[in-house]
């Protein structure tokens, strides 16, 4: 390959909220896609036999299993914001950056806000 | 002489290929994943230390088992999409290029498929 100066790329750049929340999106995006082979996984089990879903229903159970099901809440809310604000950015609106800012913000407080609700929901309303 | 348009004879030929299907797509996925992919993660976070009884009777509940077949068929579909986007942005050539997307498109499919047969053994098997 040819020798040649790349052009300046990402690290030339002071990282911005808003430049880490767009790579944040890819990664929370890429994230649930490995939580997805969980999902199927558990599901299999269960459709599968008492035992084998013991198995994996235990390693859920674990408090490693909680903790990756919690962040796997966590990146869906995030990316489901996220996705919420791209709507708002599709539709011409909110690329003041005070705006572009705020949105940001709202983004982080909301997913944590969320991912809690779900769980309490969750653990409150059990079938 | 033709009689097509200047746009209809230009179509399809540009580096894409194709025109804002995948945009609209990821659009409509992310519109009806907002309800499914909540109930989803709702689903497996209320199920956790029950009992395989307990969530097989969730998943023989018509609307258990109609509202996480959707979720499936969404969310892939969503993040089949979505990955595409990101091996065009960051693998290269040709051939490694094809591979994944490939790759991508069977992984999505697969899992999908999985699922699905789940949800209608745990209804309609023994």
């Amino acid at each position: 390959m040819t020798q040649r100066p790349l052009s300046p790329h990402l690290q030339i750049y002071k990282p911005m909220l808003s430049m880490t929340m767009s790579i944040l999106h890819r990664i929370t995006g890429l994230g649930l896609a490995l939580g997805m082979f969980g999902f199927v996984w558990w599901l299999s089990a269960a459709a599968t036999s008492d035992g084998y879903f013991d198995l994996v229903q235990g390693l859920l159970k674990s408090w490693f299993g909680q903790l990756v099901l919690f962040g796997m809440t966590w990146a869906l809310m995030h990316h489901m914001l996220g996705g919420l604000r791209h709507f708002v950015w599709d539709t011409g609106h909110g690329f003041a950056l005070p705006t572009v800012e705020w949105l940001v913000r709202a983004n982080l407080i909301g997913s944590v806000v969320l991912t809690i609700l779900i769980w309490v929901i969750a653990y409150g309303v059990r079938p | 002489m033709s009689m097509k348009t200047e746009l209809g004879k230009v179509r399809g030929l540009g580096s894409a290929h194709d025109g804002t299907e995948h945009f609209r797509m990821q659009r409509l996925t992310a519109v009806s994943n907002f309800p499914l992919a909540i109930y989803l993660v709702y689903f497996i976070v209320a199920h956790v230390g029950h009992s395989r009884q307990a969530v097989l009777t969730s998943a023989k509940n018509p609307f258990c088992a109609i509202a996480l077949s959707l979720a499936v068929i969404s969310t892939f579909w969503h993040m089949k999409l979505g990955i595409q986007m990101v091996i065009e942005d960051y693998v290269h050539g040709t051939a490694k290029k094809l591979m994944a997307l490939l790759l991508n498109t069977f992984f999505a499919f697969a899992l999908a498929a999985l699922a699905l047969f789940a949800i209608l053994k745990m209804n309609f098997g023994v």
